[in-house]
């Protein structure tokens, strides 16, 4: 039984040394998880000054979307361009070509153990929210539950492929975090961070869910605030995405090592 | 004090010579903030639909503020980022040694030697919008509050600076402190809209924990005439107890320096 080509010791091996090695950085993932803060602000602005009655959302469901889009950040938060773009400059990448292991799995593996590390701290952040806003607590059901976690695993793995497109730029150019900010920028306004993207006008809507964007965060974080949303449709539109960029990031990244130079060894 | 001033000039000059050699970075950064300041007017938009007001400021006032906001973006992506981020680096591999023995100031040197000249733009269209915006208000200027205008953005930048000099001077003790400026950027975001907007605990903690009220809301005030003296006075004495506390702080940590593979 093989996943992804890799066999199971090979992912067991990956996952434990990854998770090991990221415990060691706790407060520093605890800063990370802390830094998600943004929809916590766009919250206290929405309430305040009584903004969801305009778009037909009242308090308690404005504070559940928020919670479940911060908890969905949390858990597709992605940072492999900046990963790939110092192992690459530093040469530590061409032990890793090296390797019968593409290097994107070993990034992965470190994706997935951080986020096992960030669990304790997003629910310690979730119960201080609950406290502050005894009101909007909600356990969601079962289905919910596991409906919200595939769709923020694929919201992920649209995230991942993102910017490893971007990454694979690396073996063009030198710096390729800088293009990085300009998947970003879309990302902040267009994901759903700031606002339910049900508060868009129609026409600005229509283009948004044109783009992967809306399905990073506004459409699990509707799902698990249980927020009425086209649930069949978003998987397709996520399974679509994941399979246009797949193959993207395959064609890119094959074409880039062969111009790879080894910086720096 | 003439000394200082030639440093930067040399500092900057070879700054802008580097940076020649990646236009293609300046193109993007261009881009980037056009999109940020597209995308935060877009949200802010949203907060006026059906005659709607934020914290009783108007569309155009709350646009001074947006235009304060990127103004300040701007300084700090020209001039904050891209030296208080390497002091980490100075600690870790021992190069702190060098500037340290430098027959000058060690916190001017670290705050000044570098310049990102795509950070320009951005303080430009800033300050453009923040005139465009209070013309727009109906406020009319005067010598006085055009005064009271710089005065207001300097204390914004000095308390901006301390915390930013603050964080980054722990790295003496906590190698890793990139986090802790993303926490702080994300907390900054906050300064996009009115202090007045938030809830009354926020507003307290904006205003006197972490001051974001002045870094804003208080300079877009102060174009529109509406700036208590009080207050401006407050912001004097606060934003000097800030940095009078980075620069003890910083010589505080520098007890602390050990070096780095030396």
């Amino acid at each position: 039984m093989r996943i992804f080509g890799l066999s199971f010791k090979v992912i067991k091996t990956l996952l434990t040394t990854q998770y090991a090695y990221m415990l060691e950085y706790r407060i520093e993932i605890a800063l990370w998880a802390l830094s998600g803060v943004l929809p916590f602000i766009m919250f206290s602005l929405w309430s305040q000054n009584d903004v969801g009655n305009s778009f037909g959302l009242n308090d308690i469901g404005l504070a559940r979307y928020f919670l479940s889009a911060f908890l969905v950040r949390q858990f597709s938060v992605v940072w492999v361009v900046f990963s790939f773009e110092e192992d690459s400059l530093s040469g530590r990448l061409s032990p890793y070509l090296l390797q019968p292991l593409h290097p994107l799995f070993r990034y992965v593996a470190s994706h997935l153990a951080e986020q096992a590390t960030r669990l304790p701290f997003a629910i310690a952040i979730a119960i201080t929210f609950f406290i502050l806003n005894p009101s909007s607590f909600w356990l969601p059901s079962l289905p919910q539950l596991f409906l919200a976690y595939l769709s923020t695993h694929f919201a992920f793995t649209i995230a991942f492929l993102l910017q490893s497109l971007v990454a694979a730029l690396c073996f063009w150019t030198e710096k390729s975090s800088a293009l990085e900010r300009l998947i970003f920028v879309p990302y902040l306004f267009l994901s759903g961070l700031l606002v339910p993207l049900s508060a868009f006008p129609p026409n600005v809507l229509k283009v948004a869910m044109l783009t992967p964007f809306p399905y990073l965060i506004n459409f699990p974080a509707k799902i698990l605030s249980g927020m009425p949303v086209d649930i069949f449709n978003g998987f397709l539109a996520q399974i679509l995405w994941i399979s246009i960029l797949v193959p993207s990031v395959n064609i890119l990244w094959k074409l880039g090592v062969k111009r790879y130079t080894a910086m720096g060894a | 004090m003439r000394r200082y001033f030639k440093t930067i000039r040399l500092f900057w000059s070879t700054a802008f010579a580097s940076q020649l050699e990646y236009q293609l970075n300046f193109l993007i950064e261009l881009l980037a903030m056009l999109g940020t300041l597209l995308g935060s007017v877009f949200i802010l938009s949203l907060f006026f639909t059906g005659g709607r007001q934020l914290g009783d400021w108007t569309w155009e006032s709350a646009l001074v503020i947006q235009g304060v906001y990127t103004f300040l973006d701007g300084l700090t992506n020209a001039l904050l980022r891209p030296n208080l981020t390497e002091i980490v680096n100075y600690v870790r591999e021992g190069t702190l040694d060098y500037v340290l023995l430098k027959p000058i100031d060690s916190q001017f040197w670290l705050s000044v030697n570098k310049f990102s000249f795509a950070g320009l733009p951005e303080i430009i269209l800033g300050l453009s919008i923040v005139f465009w915006a209070a013309i727009q208000s109906g406020s009319s200027f005067s010598i006085y509050s055009l005064f009271v205008f710089i005065i207001s953005l300097l204390i914004g930048f000095i308390i901006l600076y301390s915390v930013w000099f603050l964080i980054a001077a722990s790295s003496i003790w906590f190698v890793k402190t990139w986090n802790a400026t993303e926490v702080l950027r994300a907390l900054l975001a906050a300064g996009r809209y009115p202090i007045s907007a938030y809830p009354i605990i926020l507003r307290f903690i904006f205003t006197l924990v972490l001051p974001v009220a002045f870094l804003t809301t208080f300079p877009a005030e102060a174009i529109l005439g509406e700036l208590k003296f009080n207050i401006l006075f407050f912001g004097l004495i606060l934003s000097s107890l800030f940095f009078i506390f980075s620069r003890l702080f910083w010589k505080f940590a520098l007890k602390h320096y050990t070096s780095a593979s030396s």
